[in-house]
């Protein structure tokens, strides 16, 4: 049998790899972002989607398997944001240290408040998520709280580095809240701004910023935009009309556009995640450019 | 606080049980109580925002600590269970059996429901059973009888990249092998599967997979189990009835491309296989095949979605080959080979498919397919006087427009060339529906 042999060789010749640098998975690029904000050198981090794709709808592709085989800890949204793929990764990369209920396993939705938790869970409202809605990288305190928790989680796999993970949190912590209070004196005159949505993507930064959500042009959660739809929406909009329409940078162009050519409001593109924009290269650029965006529609 | 909230779930989460009568007066006690609580909730908020503005430069949320907030359950069901509804609508000719000219059947009689039908429904449980293990059920329920398509566990813990699974599953060669019928991109399967597993290969045994620790995704497995399945057969034997190897590789290629591909082996054994045969007075013949069967696969697939991103525009192609090599005794009985006519029987035969699926725009895809098989080299002995050997290539074409409402709904409008036997050139028609109720489930690449 030397198909066999073969195998028992390959399972023994290619040892851990062994890599000084914690290896990270992040399913999102705003965690990506982060962990290498509070890791430096001391992780390696790969970022398994980017600005440019829907993290609801992610193929469960061999190279994200091959990634996932090789990491120390995961970091992802979690709230059923991920569970189109991500269940797929960790079953199939043979991997213990990243198991759910794991140290090596992090959601950084355990950590935040969630919002628009359904009271009804039936497919008749579309796309829910049972945990409440998962887009919670839109408010920068949100960030903050994850930061404090995926620090720790560090220190807990990766003790050697405990010190440099302390002082670089400690760093983050005053540049994000010097950056915060910056954000909240800029984004004044955003507060109490009619918007429309395309998707309920920005909940967490509505609630951040005081904007009012009047409308969304999703018919339901995750289903695509329909003309009659979006028809209803402009109606609506003549009564109360709102100043812009929110889209996503990984989202389809046309609907937030065939709006804006109807019912006469500008479209603001936000980057969403880290590098959905040239500006958005780290956190700190994302709601830099993201106030930016927004503020172009108040002028 | 907690606790209203509780009682509004649990309250709605009743209500369709209620007569309709209850039902309003129900709804209007609920709605009462959401807009109350929306009220005081707003109030909170409102009062938080205040708060918050006083002292949003002095105290940004960092100092609260957080922990772990609690939350639901990861999945709003455990198990985890899902249920898929298949059926729809087929418009074939009135053939009383459909064979593949050249290659013995799988013993199973090809579905050939004309008409409207609902087929086969899958349902399918799932959950960790605890840090180590997971399981897994699919069963299909057809009137009368309940069939388990796949019952096993799976290690959670092995850590090294390695999974053991054990039990009763689908065969991790190939690339289509895994899948069940309503994760197929046609109405009906492949002529490939069809020829050599009759739907796809399971074994009742253990699977070892192992994911190697490199950037370039590669994975080997091996497979041992009963054997039961065609082309094998149940010997009623202790020890090791089949095997199974395979190895596959992938990537990505920019953001745009991903692929896989690998190699597959299959070697089992047969004793008294039923199958049957026309002979040269176009007469059908029982077939009784005892030896070695051994196959070799070879699966590529390629999948474009524009930046990584699949919503709009994508595009996947996949293609498969085989080659089969059977080895033994063959017996056939009735029309030329009379009372019985026992004889060799060694063949070498090969085939595939290439498919590719467009989806359009949002919800729309459009695929076509190409079947074709070789029937190869065979040797009947002495029933060479009495089976033709005909060169004939088995053929088909499926052209298909599927269309998505949901991730959850498929229908589906299927035209079908089949020449998949000597003599027949049959124009077919499928109307499909697929709905999948229940949990979310995540579809493998």
């Amino acid at each position: 049998m030397k198909p066999l042999h073969l195998l028992a060789l390959l399972f023994t010749a290619v040892p851990g790899l062994a890599h000084a640098a914690l290896n990270i998975f992040a399913c999102e690029p705003e965690w990506g972002a982060l962990a290498t904000e509070l890791g430096g050198d001391a992780v390696r981090v790969y970022a398994a989607t980017t600005a440019f794709q829907d993290p609801h709808r992610i193929e469960a592709r061999p190279s994200l398997i091959a990634q996932m085989r090789r990491a120390d800890l995961a970091v992802c949204t979690g709230a059923e944001l991920e569970i189109g793929w991500l269940p797929i990764l960790l079953r199939q990369s043979g991997n213990a240290a990243i198991q759910p209920g794991k140290p090596g396993y992090f959601e950084a939705a355990r950590q935040v408040a969630m919002l628009d938790k359904p009271a009804v869970l039936d497919r008749a409202q579309g796309d829910v998520h049972a945990a409440g809605n998962p887009h919670i990288q839109t408010d920068p305190r949100n960030i903050a709280r994850v930061a404090q928790a995926l620090s720790a989680r560090l220190i807990e796999i990766d003790p050697d580095h405990a010190t440099l993970y302390r002082t670089r949190l400690a760093d983050f912590n005053t540049r994000w809240n010097a950056a915060m209070a910056r954000w909240q004196i800029q984004a004044a005159p955003l507060k109490g701004m009619n918007i429309v949505v395309q998707h309920q993507a920005f909940p967490y930064m509505e609630n951040w910023l005081g904007l009012k959500r009047v409308a969304v042009l999703e018919p339901k959660p995750g289903v695509e935009p329909t003309l009659g739809h979006l028809a209803e929406v402009a109606a609506q909009l003549k009564a109360a009309p709102a100043k812009a329409v929110l889209r996503a940078a990984y989202q389809s162009a046309r609907p937030a556009e065939w709006l804006a050519n109807h019912a006469g409001l500008s479209v603001v593109v936000l980057p969403f995640t880290v590098g959905g924009s040239d500006r958005a290269q780290d956190l700190f650029g994302l709601f830099d450019d993201s106030l930016a965006q927004l503020l172009k529609a108040v002028q | 606080m907690l606790r209203p909230a509780l009682m509004v779930a649990a309250l709605a989460a009743a209500l369709p049980a209620y007569a309709d009568t209850d039902l309003d007066a129900l709804r209007a006690e609920i709605q009462e109580m959401k807009t109350s609580y929306e009220a005081r909730i707003q109030a909170l908020e409102s009062r938080l925002q205040a708060a918050e503005s006083n002292t949003a430069v002095t105290l940004p949320a960092i100092a609260t600590p957080q922990g772990e907030t609690a939350q639901p359950a990861r999945n709003a069901f455990n198990p985890e269970i899902s249920f898929i509804l298949q059926g729809g609508y087929a418009h074939l000719k009135d053939l009383p059996e459909r064979h593949i000219t050249g290659f013995l059947p799988d013993g199973t009689p090809e579905e050939t429901t004309r008409g409207f039908s609902a087929n086969e429904s899958e349902l399918v449980l799932s959950a960790s059973i605890d840090p180590y293990f997971r399981g897994y059920l699919n069963a299909v329920l057809n009137d009368g009888s309940i069939g388990v398509e796949e019952a096993w566990f799976q290690t959670l813990a092995l850590g090294r990249g390695l999974t053991l699974k054990g039990g009763r599953f689908r065969s991790g060669m190939g690339y289509q092998n895994e899948q069940h019928p309503h994760a197929w991109d046609f109405a009906t399967n492949n002529l490939m599967y069809e020829a050599l597993f009759g739907e796809g290969y399971g074994n009742d045994g253990l699977q070892l997979n192992w994911v190697a620790p490199t950037e370039l995704f590669t994975e080997l497995g091996a497979e041992i189990g009963r054997g039961a399945n065609f082309p094998g057969t149940d010997r009623n034997q202790n020890g090791i009835g089949s095997y199974t190897l395979y190895g596959h590789v992938g990537g990505d290629v920019g953001n745009s491309h991903s692929w896989r591909g690998g190699v597959s082996y299959l070697s089992a054994r047969a004793t008294d296989r039923s199958g049957s045969f026309m002979d040269f007075a176009d007469i059908s013949v029982d077939t009784s095949f005892t030896g070695d069967s051994q196959t070799w696969l070879a699966d590529f697939v390629w999948k474009w979605a524009p930046r990584g991103n699949a919503s709009v525009n994508n595009f996947k192609f996949a293609a498969e080959l085989f080659r089969r090599e059977e080895d033994g005794s063959l017996n056939c009985t009735g029309g030329m080979c009379g009372a019985g006519s026992p004889g060799t029987y060694q063949t070498t035969q090969y085939g595939g498919y290439a498919q590719g699926v467009y989806q359009f725009m949002p919800r729309w895809r459009t695929g076509y397919r190409y079947d074709l098989l070789d029937p190869g080299s065979r040797d009947y002995g002495i029933n060479n006087a009495y089976l033709p050997r005909s060169n004939y290539r088995p053929t088909r074409h499926a052209l298909m427009v599927d269309y998505s409402p949901s991730e959850f709904s498929r229908l589906r409008l299927q035209y079908t060339k089949d020449r998949a036997s000597e003599g027949q050139d049959e124009n077919q028609w499928y109307v499909q529906y697929i709905y999948s109720l229940g949990s979310h489930g995540a579809h493998a690449f």
